[in-house]
């Protein structure tokens, strides 16, 4: 009996008109410096982010059509398969840029293991989920979801200096845990605590007699808190990125028209690309951003909802968490509502790894979806 | 497999829910951030991108007496590269190495030097760097720039003075009306970007300089170009250290001319002038020449003013009360004072004479005797009316104020000697100043140049006025002053400052400069005309005069030439 399949295009198209959307605004975002950088080649991000755009569609519909429950073979792999390329880093394969080293260069391609971290922590959870089934409710359970996903967190803040995606890949854990345990009142607590020890650390921080004594991350607290008063040095880019969100206005000053982009905000094609998009789209066009993202956000609560069984299910929020907490860390950076740490917007920043594998987790989900029987729904 | 249970359900929802509230906190934060705060980090973001660049405004002429533009300003460029704009180097080098008559080595270092703007050449005339703009070669940047021009090269360098690299005063009346003369700077704003490079789409914002106001001296350059020839005949003639010449309205204190030769030529101020060695001395050293080629000797320095001085000794005497013209008095060729004898520069003595005769003969005695008459503390009263303690308040920089005893310090002796006009000095200007003041009705006036200052339009004028201090001595004394200082001329010591046809008055002076008996002297007259009415007044000062130095033999005709050249320039001359 050929059963009616689902197959959710909503997403697909939305998925698809952000990556649309995304090179017309890295175009439009690096096309000035890049024709500096590279001998008057305007397109030189754009060209090479659509080759990896290009490549990840194809990733994507190829496993959108594999059935999601092929994977779950290769969790323990993908677990010991990003512990090897995370200290591949430290080996000669090792890529150095802007002072840090965090790629790999496989046959002439650069990879970032931290964004294959994500995939297979993803992976990983999902399938011990299942495994343990009620066991997750004990306390045990419970420390072995907390546990497992640890030792990568260290290594990749460790290892590739990199704690943006070290608080990624905790949160993408900590949310599969909250979702697949039935308690409420563990996560409250642990919530309050979070927020109550960040407020007593910022404390701290905001009150050192002597700003030289802290560390990197404590000057970049104290900048959050004044980025005037650090104007020169680690308020630098979050103030230039204020400028340009502020400068922009309901309306925007027009695609294309950001003076921000002309070398005044470091890394406006990376991090910074939501400044951008607010100066020359102005709120109006920020927001729509902001919404094309909460309906990624709502189809992967249907999709998950729907699944037909808890890895599905897992899988969808794995991703949920993914990229519902790269787009919240992202523009909460850019409006200096939370410090400056390096966070990438999904689909539009420029980086290849990251697009490559937003689209693999994507193609997961769609296969999910194509899992979902319509008289389910 | 296991099942999809409801409380995973419910929680995938409330992660939805949760990320909801989330986005509207930061959509809420946006909106705070682009509508409340948006003027401000726009303002911020405006002046992080414009770039000013100042457009020097044209400084304001300065015109003397006749409308004769004295102090001008001509147009001239600057040629700079801007590297980064550079699209044909070769060219480049070889149009500014062929149009400025430069090396292609030096020009080519310049052009391919990395660094925002480069300076190839600056004081270009106006004709070659629009030659050079017609090339239209990117990268190449002819900006128009003003550049001080003195018509008169040498005349009336150390009244005028000059202005350095940015336009600004450095001497003379350039500096004292900086704030008139000046103008204000416009600026250019440009859109750049992180680099500093242009964004041509944005276009420019201009706001136009204002050029500075228009100095209107009492200056006459008709005067002060024959007083200067005067003054280098007598220099020359004379193998004279220095000559100084003032011209100047009693009446009103307006100075017409004023020469301190050797003067240096305004267009090339820092040139040295001839035979100094240059190759072997400081910085600092050099300097030091510069400023004493700058020194305008009429107001900076001061000297023994010498028998000139009898003036205010008598103006002082007839005030007081203490002598009269009929006054009769006796020289034997000296006068004791106290135990000392000051000898009179006749020492055979000029036997009985009247006050006015005294005067005439320039005789010490006579004035020693009523000096003491006045006794130190009315001298010193009116050493202060006459304003002689004080600096004139002449609208040049630099004047030097009056170096003189302490009245406590002063006694008998020292009071015979300052009544002759010596063992004090004071700046050959506050002399003319104070000269004038007894003469005209006995107003003390305060020498001076600038007369107003106009823009081009001639509109938003502005006069100058100067303080007037009345009544330093009586109408009648000044009657009486002018009377016996015609005598002197007419008939006594001042002869030789006699005009054929014009009623002149004036007093000479020789007086020996310190050490004594270094054989070094200065002869000086000072001259008025008319003498009954005052129009004119001339002070001619030679420093060091060769062979004979007496002031009436030396300095008397100076002033007498002048007098014949300019009394009918003035309208001054009885011609019956």
């Amino acid at each position: 009996m050929q059963e009616e399949s689902f197959f959710d295009y909503t997403l697909l198209f939305d998925v698809l008109f952000l990556l649309a959307f995304g090179l017309v605004v890295l175009y439009s975002t690096s096309s000035y410096i890049a024709s500096l950088e590279h001998e008057g080649d305007s397109a030189y991000y754009l060209k090479r982010q659509m080759g990896a755009t290009v490549l990840g569609m194809v990733v994507m519909m190829v496993v959108a059509n594999i059935p999601y429950h092929f994977w779950e073979r290769f969790a323990v792999l993908g677990y010991v398969v990003s512990v090897v390329l995370i200290l591949l880093v430290l080996t000669p394969l090792g890529i150095e840029r802007n002072g840090a080293r965090r790629w790999l260069n496989i046959l002439g391609v650069s990879l970032q293991p931290a964004e294959v971290a994500k995939l297979a922590m993803i992976l990983f959870l999902a399938s011990l989920v299942c495994k343990m089934g009620k066991n997750i409710r004990t306390r045990k359970g419970f420390w072995i979801m907390i546990g497992v996903p640890l030792p990568i967190c260290i290594l990749v803040y460790v290892v590739t200096q990199n704690l943006s995606s070290a608080i990624i890949i905790f949160g993408i854990a900590a949310l599969m845990l909250f979702v697949s345990s039935p308690d409420y009142k563990k996560f409250v607590l642990i919530a309050l605590g979070g927020v109550a020890a960040a407020a007593l650390l910022i404390f701290l921080i905001a009150n050192a007699a002597d700003s030289d004594s802290l560390s990197f991350r404590g000057g970049r607290i104290l900048a959050w808190l004044d980025p005037e008063a650090y104007a020169d040095s680690k308020g630098f880019q979050t103030l230039q990125a204020l400028y340009a969100i502020g400068s922009g206005g309901i309306w925007g000053k027009g695609l294309g028209k950001s003076m921000q982009k002309l070398g005044f905000l470091p890394e406006a094609q990376n991090d910074m690309i939501f400044s951008i998009i607010c100066e020359e789209l102005g709120l109006f066009g920020a927001a729509a951003v902001m919404l094309l993202f909460l309906l990624l956000i709502w189809r992967f609560m249907v999709i998950a909802n729907n699944a037909p069984d808890l890895f599905g299910a897992m899988l969808v929020v794995g991703v949920m968490g993914h990229i519902a907490i790269q787009v919240i860390l992202n523009i909460a950076v850019v409006t200096n509502t939370i410090p400056n740490t390096g966070i990438s917007l999904p689909f539009i920043s420029y980086g290849g790894s990251s697009v490559l594998f937003l689209l693999i987790e994507m193609g997961i989900v769609l296969s999910v979806g194509k899992g979902i029987r319509l008289k389910d729904l | 497999m296991i099942k999809n249970k409801t409380y995973n359900r419910k929680k995938i929802v409330t992660v939805f829910f949760l990320c909801f509230a989330v986005f509207a906190a930061l959509m809420g934060r946006l909106f705070y951030l682009m509508v409340f705060h948006s003027d401000y980090y726009m303002e911020k973001a405006k002046q992080l991108h414009e770039r000013e660049r100042s457009i020097k405004a044209a400084r304001g002429r300065i015109i003397d007496a006749n409308g004769t533009v004295i102090a001008d300003n001509k147009t001239v460029c600057t040629i700079s590269v801007i590297h980064s704009q550079i699209k044909e180097p070769d060219k480049i080098v070889e149009v500014l190495s062929r149009e400025l008559e430069l090396s292609e080595d030096y020009v080519r270092k310049r052009v391919e030097k990395y660094s925002s703007i480069e300076r190839i050449k600056s004081n270009v005339d106006k004709e070659k760097g629009d030659a050079i703009r017609a090339y239209n070669l990117a990268g190449v940047k002819v900006d128009e720039d003003y550049k001080r021009y003195y018509p008169y090269d040498s005349l009336a360098s150390k009244v005028l003075g000059f202005t350095g690299g940015d336009n600004q005063g450095i001497i003379g009346l350039e500096v004292k009306y900086e704030e008139y003369l000046k103008g204000q700077e416009g600026t250019i704003l440009t859109i750049t970007d992180a680099r500093g490079i242009e964004i041509d789409e944005a276009g420019e914002e201009r706001i136009e300089p204002v050029p500075g106001n228009d100095l209107y001296i009492s200056l006459d350059m008709n005067i002060q170009s024959y007083a200067t020839q005067l003054a280098k005949q007598t220099m020359e003639t004379k193998e004279a250290e220095r000559v100084s010449i003032i011209v100047m309205n009693p009446q009103n204190g307006e100075i017409m001319a004023m020469v301190d030769v050797p003067e240096f030529d305004l267009n090339h101020p820092y040139d040295l002038p001839e035979g100094t060695d240059t190759e072997n001395i400081s910085e600092e050293k050099k300097q030091e020449l510069l400023n004493a080629v700058w020194r305008n000797g009429c107001i900076s320095d001061t000297y023994e003013p010498g028998s000139t001085f009898k003036v205010i000794t008598a103006a002082a005497g007839l005030e007081e009360g203490v002598v009269t013209v009929e006054d009769r008095f006796s020289c034997p060729g000296y006068i004791m004072v106290e135990d000392r004898r000051i000898r009179c520069h006749k020492t055979s003595g000029h036997g009985a004479e009247n006050f006015v005769e005294g005067t005439m003969n320039s005789c010490n005695p006579v004035f020693i005797t009523v000096g003491l008459r006045l006794g130190v503390d009315n001298y010193y009263k009116y050493f202060k009316q006459f304003g002689l303690l004080e600096k004139t308040g002449v609208d040049l920089p630099g004047e030097a104020g009056t170096i003189m005893h302490r009245k406590e310090d002063m006694k008998a002796v020292e009071l015979a000697t300052v009544s002759f006009g010596q063992s004090f000095q004071i700046t050959p200007i506050q002399l003319a100043a104070t000269v004038s003041s007894i003469i005209n009705g006995g107003r003390r006036i305060t020498p001076h140049f600038a007369v107003m200052t106009a823009d081009r339009e001639e509109k938003q004028m502005k006069s100058f006025t100067y303080p007037v201090t009345k009544s330093i001595v009586s109408e009648e004394t000044s009657a009486t002053m002018r009377m016996i200082l015609e005598q002197v001329v007419a008939a006594g010591s001042g002869k030789n400052g006699h005009v054929e046809g014009a009623r002149v008055g004036g007093k000479t002076a020789t007086s020996q400069t310190l050490p004594r008996g270094s054989g070094r002297y200065i002869a000086s007259f000072v001259g008025f005309a008319p003498a009954d009415n005052p129009k004119v007044l001339a002070l001619a000062i030679i420093h060091n005069p060769q062979g004979v130095y007496y002031g009436g033999q030396v300095a008397a005709p100076v002033v007498r030439q002048l007098f014949e050249n300019i009394l009918p320039y003035l309208g001054e001359m009885d011609y019956n």
